[in-house]
């Protein structure tokens, strides 16, 4: 699938057009495309340069199959009970991997609950991610990247915070960015405007990236805005905006790592529209076809991530058969041990509710952790 | 000691823990260059630069969500929201994820933030700017929520939440801002936050209050003193947490209680207060627990606003119902 996209510059104004001297341009458009992978893994663009290392190549495949196994594997846990409520992000798993592997460790993630990709590219484990999921708040204590924040759930309230967090490096003049991801529905809020208003003014080194899958819930992104594009949402902040092919995990990889280098040499923040397919339902509370076509989502499979990136390293002998399955073999046992693990785990003890509403206990609540120790709830 | 109103105490303390401290920023509003609308902020910019004095578009919600990523980050911004009329806006944000940080991680992220707004009407203000939403944050598990009603203790409150490593609002009382005026120590010591200040001895009742309520509750008690009824002064300081020992104590000795606030009288924090003296000190009370407040009504605008303002004369009649009581 070809995937039709925009860049935005804000910001440039022109002399004024011809017969029209009053008439400023505030922002232009190109249509080329951040496209470097088709929907077959034929290349249609240049290949950036981190690109040309085919280890590096292989490093992305791998984290889109892992992903993709512990998406199934949550997904199959929590039709058996043995998982919460789960968001998949089957399909757009390239957005999230895309954008980690741009960042560097240093950075601070702050994803959206559809993130998994990027959050075990960030040293997230396997068995923190079934935690959160499995509901156990002890999964956002991330033993590896110790500043990311945990999953926003209350979808799009998350940016202003990316925004704070990239000010602190901006004041500490640290070379740091701060990467905030959520979905199209998210570019409805008012707290997606505000913080992308303020890092324009601030220069904050944020990049927000738009998981862009065409449905909030039930909600088609024609439905959800009318703007045609939803990078072009930037302009009116004053900061660049561009599209990508959410599919290409190269492409976004290369996209996110000129925004980031923007937002470290202290040019500002940038917002880019990731354009891919949930492929999936909202989550496993949901039901996709009381609303959605199964033609649509037939039709967008072929534009999968996945497969694509294989075609094209099977294409150049980077892979084969053999090794994909030992790729898949590999990610079964990383699945295997950390659903054990996972399900090893004693849920926490009552008393760890209280202990951290607070650094110290007011009194009024030590009673209460008292009572629910004491067993109040009648709850073995 | 100076002599300080209470909006220049409020000031002298965010200058303190600014010097004190270079993790502490002020963000909002016109709080850069103008100083704020109250002038609470006087100064500021031109002491610490415009790095720790941030001026911010006019966004309340995000002037939330920015603090909570820069305490997440290790800085404590104390973030003004110019009244608390507007500050409804900020409630997703502290709701939401500020009061939870730390909890949600298990500790791995904090939110050591201060949001200040000055709340409470009688000042003849447009509409909006007049609002006592204390009760509401209240209700939000992980926040502190203070207000307090003279110079010294807007001061020491306020260093007190700044160095706080959990979220705090801090409602400062419009009304007060310049009609309190009193003796401050510019000593950088902070008062403890959920501690009750007894400010009146007296064995007949009890008058618990908040805010600039203080004023008119004092006020009563000095005329009560007349009659020879002997009114206990409470200010409650810190609505959460909230120090029920003291008022229990008290309680327990007068066997009388009027809880006076200026917010509605329905889920208002009086309701809280009372329910907390009847589940423990039900056999101490001699008359019923008796609440002045504001109605349940809209703020009304300038014109009748006196009619809703709990008074003297209000407060006063509620102290002989329960005394006359049998």
């Amino acid at each position: 699938m070809q995937v039709k996209g925009h860049r935005w510059h804000s910001g440039e104004v022109a002399a004024g057009v011809a017969n029209e001297p009053n008439i400023m341009t505030i922002a232009q458009r190109d249509n080329s495309m951040n496209c470097v992978l088709d929907a077959n893994g034929k290349l249609v663009g240049t290949l950036p340069e981190f690109a040309r290392d085919p280890a590096e190549l292989l490093k992305l495949y791998r984290a889109l199959v892992l992903t993709r196994t512990f998406d199934a594997k949550a997904v199959s846990l929590q039709r058996t009970g043995r998982l919460g409520t789960y968001a998949s992000s089957l399909g757009q798993e390239a957005v999230s991997v895309g954008a980690a592997s741009a960042m560097k460790l240093s950075d601070v993630f702050l994803p959206n609950f559809r993130e998994h990709g990027g959050q075990l590219w960030r040293g997230v484990t396997l068995t923190e991610l079934f935690l959160y999921w499995g509901g156990d708040e002890r999964g956002n204590d991330y033993a590896g990247p110790r500043e990311d924040f945990p999953n926003c759930v209350p979808v799009g309230s998350h940016p202003p915070h990316a925004v704070g967090v990239a000010l602190a490096f901006r004041l500490r003049g640290e070379k740091r960015a701060s990467v905030c991801v959520f979905g199209d529905g998210a570019t409805s809020k008012g707290d997606f405007y505000e913080a992308l208003n303020m890092a324009g003014v601030w220069k904050a080194p944020a990049v927000f990236l738009i998981n862009s899958n065409g449905w909030a819930i039930s909600v088609p992104r024609a439905r959800q805005s009318a703007a045609e594009t939803l990078a072009q949402k930037a302009v009116a902040a004053g900061i660049p905006g561009e599209q990508v092919d959410g599919n290409d995990v190269i492409a976004v990889r290369a996209v996110m790592e000129r925004a980031l280098a923007r937002a470290r040499q202290g040019n500002g923040p940038t917002l880019v529209e990731a354009l891919t397919y949930r492929l999936c339902d909202h989550t496993t509370s949901d039901d996709a076809s009381r609303y959605r076509d199964d033609a649509e989502v037939t039709r967008h499979w072929p534009a999968e991530p996945l497969v694509r990136l294989r075609n094209y390293l099977m294409a150049a002998g980077h892979w084969d058969k053999e090794k994909e399955e030992t790729l898949q073999h590999e990610c079964g046992s990383a699945l295997k041990q950390a659903v054990e693990e996972y399900l090893a785990t004693p849920p926490q003890v009552v008393s760890a509710n209280f202990d951290f509403v607070y650094a110290d206990l007011p009194a009024e609540l030590a009673e209460q952790r008292e009572t629910a120790i004491a067993g109040a709830r009648g709850v073995a | 000691m100076t002599e300080l109103s209470l909006v220049q105490a409020v000031n002298a303390a965010l200058k303190r823990a600014m010097s004190d401290d270079s993790s502490v920023l002020v963000l909002g509003e016109d709080v850069g260059i103008d100083g704020g609308v109250f002038r609470a902020t006087d100064g500021l910019f031109k002491l610490f630069g415009e790095q720790r004095v941030i001026d911010t578009p006019l966004a309340e919600a995000s002037i939330a969500g920015v603090s909570i990523g820069l305490a997440a980050q290790g800085f404590r911004p104390v973030a003004e929201i110019q009244f608390t009329g507007f500050a409804y806006a900020c409630i997703d944000q502290i709701a939401n994820h500020a009061s939870r940080l730390r909890s949600r991680t298990r500790g791995r992220l904090t939110c050591p933030i201060v949001l200040r707004s000055p709340a409470g009407g009688g000042i003849k203000a447009v509409e909006h700017h007049s609002e006592s939403p204390e009760a509401m944050f209240g209700h939000i598990p992980g926040v502190k929520v203070v207000m307090p009603s003279s110079p010294a203790r807007a001061y020491g409150l306020l260093l007190s939440a700044i160095r706080d490593p959990d979220p705090v609002i801090f409602l400062e009382p419009t009304r007060l801002y310049r009609a309190a005026r009193g003796e401050v120590s510019d000593d950088g010591k902070g008062l403890p936050l959920g501690q009750c200040v007894t400010l009146r001895s007296g064995r007949d009742a009890t008058i618990v209050s908040w805010g600039a309520m203080i004023k008119e509750v004092l006020e009563a008690a000095d005329q009560l003193a007349v009659e020879k009824i002997e009114a206990e002064v409470i200010d409650v300081a810190s609505l959460k947490p909230l120090d029920t020992a003291t008022i229990l104590d008290s309680v327990g000795r007068t066997g009388r209680l009027v809880i006076v606030h200026e917010a509605p009288m329905t889920c208002g924090y009086g309701a809280e207060i009372a329910a907390r003296v009847a589940g423990r000190a039900l056999t101490s009370l001699l008359a019923p627990v008796e609440r002045v407040t504001g109605y349940d009504t809209m703020m009304p605008y300038l014109r009748t606003e006196a009619h809703y303002m709990p008074s003297v004369g209000s407060i006063l009649e509620a102290v002989r119902r329960i005394m006359a009581y049998s």
